[in-house]
């Protein structure tokens, strides 16, 4: 909430003129001097100031160019500055909830790509402070590594989730089972691979910049890729489980903004009541080989089932109701929202350290008036996360998918064995009715 | 180029280390002129003489390059010595030492950090480093414990909750560490902090899953533990002798001190090493069962049918070599083909996480992660290979041994919904009798 008053004053404090960053000076003096004539003299030591104590010493970034598109500008040419700005805002913010509301209607293979290329684009902006921090954007290799590592995690992931709701396309072709049955072999090979590469790609006067770029790489695949990977999952589910969540960090940042942290939940609640009504959305996401796409047709579970609840006392005499309709969803919709509201701003804190670190006013200047895509995606990190742990603790048992793919993993005298068991098993519960004959 | 010719030639610029046959001339002085003549960023103490007293009482009239050796060598002993008396005592403790290894490690390489930037007295950031190294063990304790304790888990209720709701519990505990490091940030020291917390992060992924990942070997069966553990020291030992007698070329810029011929020698003196190392192990079930607890006598047991892995088995051998040999088969484990996958991953590929800490070292300018080990460095120099063989274990393990649990996969059914269950049995169903597996008459 801080953000928005933040850019009001337009041309910010940290956006100003940017200093020509120092070279070569021993910068606050922590760091060693290069006296001795025998030693050659190390980059790494002329980025003294990548160790210092205080901020201070840091140059800043400075800030790229305007990238307001020009129609905008004439259309606004008129107002002031201030004016302009939040008009360029709001118009983007309303460009963005459509495009959102579009790729929902398109479907969630679309969504699932929309956050793959979000994913993408985060990693890209993350480490392109990490070159302007370490001014390391001609090490060798780096740029060719962190994309490769982008990919191999990337692979990992897809393969261990999305590869189970294709089970049953996967069974048909063959060298698709084989890559599935040596996923983690192949993708740590890759990894392996990479790793190599990077120890190869040592270059003498350089060893600290790459060890900092490495972890660098690292630490931003750990944030972003994980956590859109738990997205996707969130995805399949049912996209409710995606959309609500997104919602509510939307909504807290815009009405904790306007109108404060109560009156933010409750249109969630509300929405979370529309929604419930569409098996489009509350349906798990699955593929159906026949019509070779992703399918959102169900049974809706209990959870997405009108059910009466009595109201304690006091709210009955409030609402002049006994009972009230509401879907088990909607209760923990609640607790979402109160995630969000809570907890979920300490990632835009997190993100706004990391700015005031830096020095760098936005992420990057992909979208006018807002900043960088990881500007908007901040706060919905760690409720992504939080709701992918909610949905494994409290919703959903393991997931049916990847049961029966392990099982057509196993040797055949296993699933034999198996089969006996679940058979009986089944027999005793009244689930399947023993035949006499098949 | 090898060590010992290195330590007579007495270069002063002896910043030309390499890390687990490195001079260990501090003890004499040698490194204390190199280290002097540049002021250091980080500067650690490497000074300090950790040999215990009375080995340099009776080392005493030895040249100091005698001596070096001799410390090294003795301490090499005392470590393999331990090592089998950690076997002997059981997995039990077995998986205590890697649990402090891991803690030892994971405080040195933070304590570089904070060497690095001069950060020891930033408010909070010890504690957090700790909790998030506790929370993170919590975590894949938690994982593993209700995987191979899973009866035991379900007698006790507390434990049962505790595991039923183990990843909101653990998620919980890291998320209060990440509040409270937003909340630390302190106005001058933003930069540092992040740092910090990267570092914190990067050291965890490193230090942390991968001792994990040893102690599931471990469970596997303590073969898995120890036979990639020998061959990388092998590999270490056999690579230096090799250097040593035949060293000639050399084969990486970051460690001056390899040589093609060390490196292609243990190669194959340590795939030999592997395989007589199995064959001898392979017949002793406490090496080769999985390690199971036992709910009756409440501990752990090693106890088992040995699986077919881990039985003798005869081979023919192809014509070439039985003219040579004179056998026409040789009875061998069918472990010992995959002994010999793992003797060449840690010859050809294990280096490499050692190139890694050599790198790592240069970079910031330290000569030993930390002086726990007379003669030998840190705990972290010791281990600096063993954490990609481990790795790389658990992932061949997990590929090409065995598939997924079988009575695993049956609690995870018995927790789905009944529709779900239907539909998997269903599926199985004609999985099996497409491969005629299943009969429709026997089908009863």
């Amino acid at each position: 909430m801080l953000e928005l008053r933040h850019r009001g004053g337009c041309p910010g404090p940290g956006g100003a003129v940017a200093s020509p960053p120092r070279e070569g000076e021993a910068a606050g003096g922590d760091h060693e001097t290069e006296s001795t004539s025998d030693k050659e003299t190390d980059i790494d030591d002329r980025y003294g100031d990548l160790d210092s104590r205080l901020d201070s010493d840091i140059p800043e970034i400075p800030p790229s160019a305007d990238r307001t598109p020009e129609i905008l500008k004439r259309a606004l040419s008129g107002l002031s500055s201030r004016w302009k700005n939040w008009w360029i805002r709001g118009i983007l913010t309303l460009t963005m909830i459509s495009l959102f509301f579009l790729i929902i209607y398109m479907g969630s293979f679309m969504l699932m790509l929309l956050v793959l290329s979000i994913q993408v684009k985060c990693f890209h902006e993350i480490i392109t402070i990490g070159y302007r921090v370490y001014r390391s954007y001609d090490l060798p290799w780096f740029r060719t590594l962190s994309w490769y590592f982008l990919l191999c995690v990337n692979y990992f992931f897809y393969g261990e989730t999305v590869a189970d709701y294709f089970a049953t396309f996967v069974q048909r072709e063959e060298q698709l089972q084989f890559l599935i049955r040596y996923h983690r072999f192949i993708s740590f090979a890759l990894y392996l691979a990479g790793f190599c590469m990077f120890v190869l790609s040592l270059v003498k006067k350089h060893y600290r910049l790459q060890f900092y770029m490495f972890a660098w790489t690292h630490v931003t695949l750990l944030i972003t890729v994980t956590q859109s990977h738990l997205v996707i999952q969130n995805l399949f589910e049912g996209m409710i489980w995606f959309l609500v969540p997104i919602s509510s960090v939307i909504c807290n940042d815009i009405t904790a903004y306007l109108f404060g942290f109560f009156f933010g939940r409750t249109p969630l609640i509300k929405a979370a009541y529309v929604l419930s009504k569409y098996q489009y959305f509350v349906c798990p996401v699955e593929y159906r080989s026949d019509i070779n796409s992703f399918v959102t047709e169900c049974e809706p579970s209990e959870l997405f089932q009108l059910q009466s609840y009595s109201l304690p006392s006091f709210l009955q005499a409030v609402l002049r109701q006994e009972t009230v309709s509401m879907y088990p969803f909607q209760i923990h919709s609640i607790a979402l929202s109160t995630f969000a509201s809570l907890i979920g701003p300490f990632g835009g804190f997190f993100a706004s350290g990391f700015k005031r670190a830096f020095k760098i006013k936005d992420f990057a200047n992909t979208i006018p008036g807002h900043g960088g895509i990881m500007d908007r995606f901040d706060c919905q990190y760690l409720m992504a996360t939080f709701v992918h742990v909610y949905i494994t603790s409290f919703i959903r048992g393991p997931n049916p998918s990847k049961v029966l793919q392990q099982l057509l993993v196993l040797q055949p005298e296993q699933q034999l064995n198996i089969y006996k068991t679940l058979k009986t098993h089944l027999i005793e519960k009244g689930i399947l009715q023993p035949t006499l004959k098949v | 180029m090898t060590e010992l010719r290195q330590r007579a030639a007495r270069e002063p610029d002896a910043l030309l280390e390499d890390k687990e046959l490195e001079s260990e001339a501090k003890v004499d002085g040698e490194t204390a002129s190199d280290s002097e003549s540049r002021v250091e960023p980080a500067p650690l103490p490497t000074s300090a003489d950790d040999t215990p007293e009375v080995l340099n009482r009776a080392l005493s009239n030895l040249s100091s390059r005698w001596k070096n050796w001799w410390v090294r060598g003795i301490l090499t002993l005392a470590m393999i010595a331990f090592f089998f008396i950690i076997i002997y005592l059981g997995p039990m403790v077995l998986m205590m030492i890697v649990m402090c290894v891991q803690i030892k490690c994971f405080h040195e390489i933070i304590t570089i950090g904070y060497n690095v930037y001069h950060s020891y007295d930033l408010p909070w950031f010890r504690t957090l480093s700790w909790y998030f190294l506790l929370c993170v063990n919590y975590f894949f304790y938690g994982e593993t414990v209700t995987d191979y304790f899973f009866t035991l888990v379900q007698r006790e209720e507390p434990l049962r909750i505790l595991s039923k709701y183990h990843r909101f519990i653990s998620f919980t505990l890291y998320l209060t560490g990440f509040c409270m490091f937003v909340l630390s940030l302190v106005k001058k020291h933003y930069r540092l902090q992040f740092y910090m917390f990267g570092w914190t992060h990067v050291t965890l992924l490193i230090v942390v899953t991968q001792s994990h990942l040893v102690i599931h070997n471990l469970f596997e069966g303590m073969i898995w533990f120890i036979v990639p553990i020998s061959c990388v020291i092998c590999n270490d030992i056999m690579a230096y002798m090799f250097g040593f007698f035949f060293g000639r070329t050399p084969l990486i810029k970051l460690s001056p001190k390899k040589t093609w011929e060390g490196f292609i020698g243990g190669f194959f003196a340590t795939v030999v090493f592997g395989l007589l190392l199995s064959y001898v192990m392979s017949g002793y079930r406490y090496f080769v069962c999985p390690v199971e607890y036992n709910n009756d006598t409440n501990s752990f047991t090693v106890d088992c049918q040995p699986s077919d892995l881990f039985r003798l088995q005869e081979y023919n051998i192809p014509g070439v070599i039985q003219s040579v040999i004179g056998w026409k088969t040789v009875w061998m484990y069918p472990f010992q083909s995959h002994s010999v996958a793992l003797s060449t991953f840690a010859s050809l590929i294990g280096p490499f996480g050692g190139f890694f800490a050599s790198g790592f070292k240069r970079a910031f300018k330290i000569k030993d992660f930390a002086n726990t080990i007379p003669g030998h460095g840190g705990i972290m120099d010791r281990f600096d290979c063993q954490y990609l063989m481990a790795t790389f274990v658990n992932v061949y393990i997990a590929s090409f041994i065995r598939g997924p649990n079988p009575s695993k996969l049956i609690q995870q059914f018995l927790t789905l919904r009944p529709e779900q269950q239907l539909h998997i049995f269903n599926t199985l169903k004609s999985h099996l009798t497409d491969k005629g597996m299943l009969t429709a008459a026997a089908d009863e």
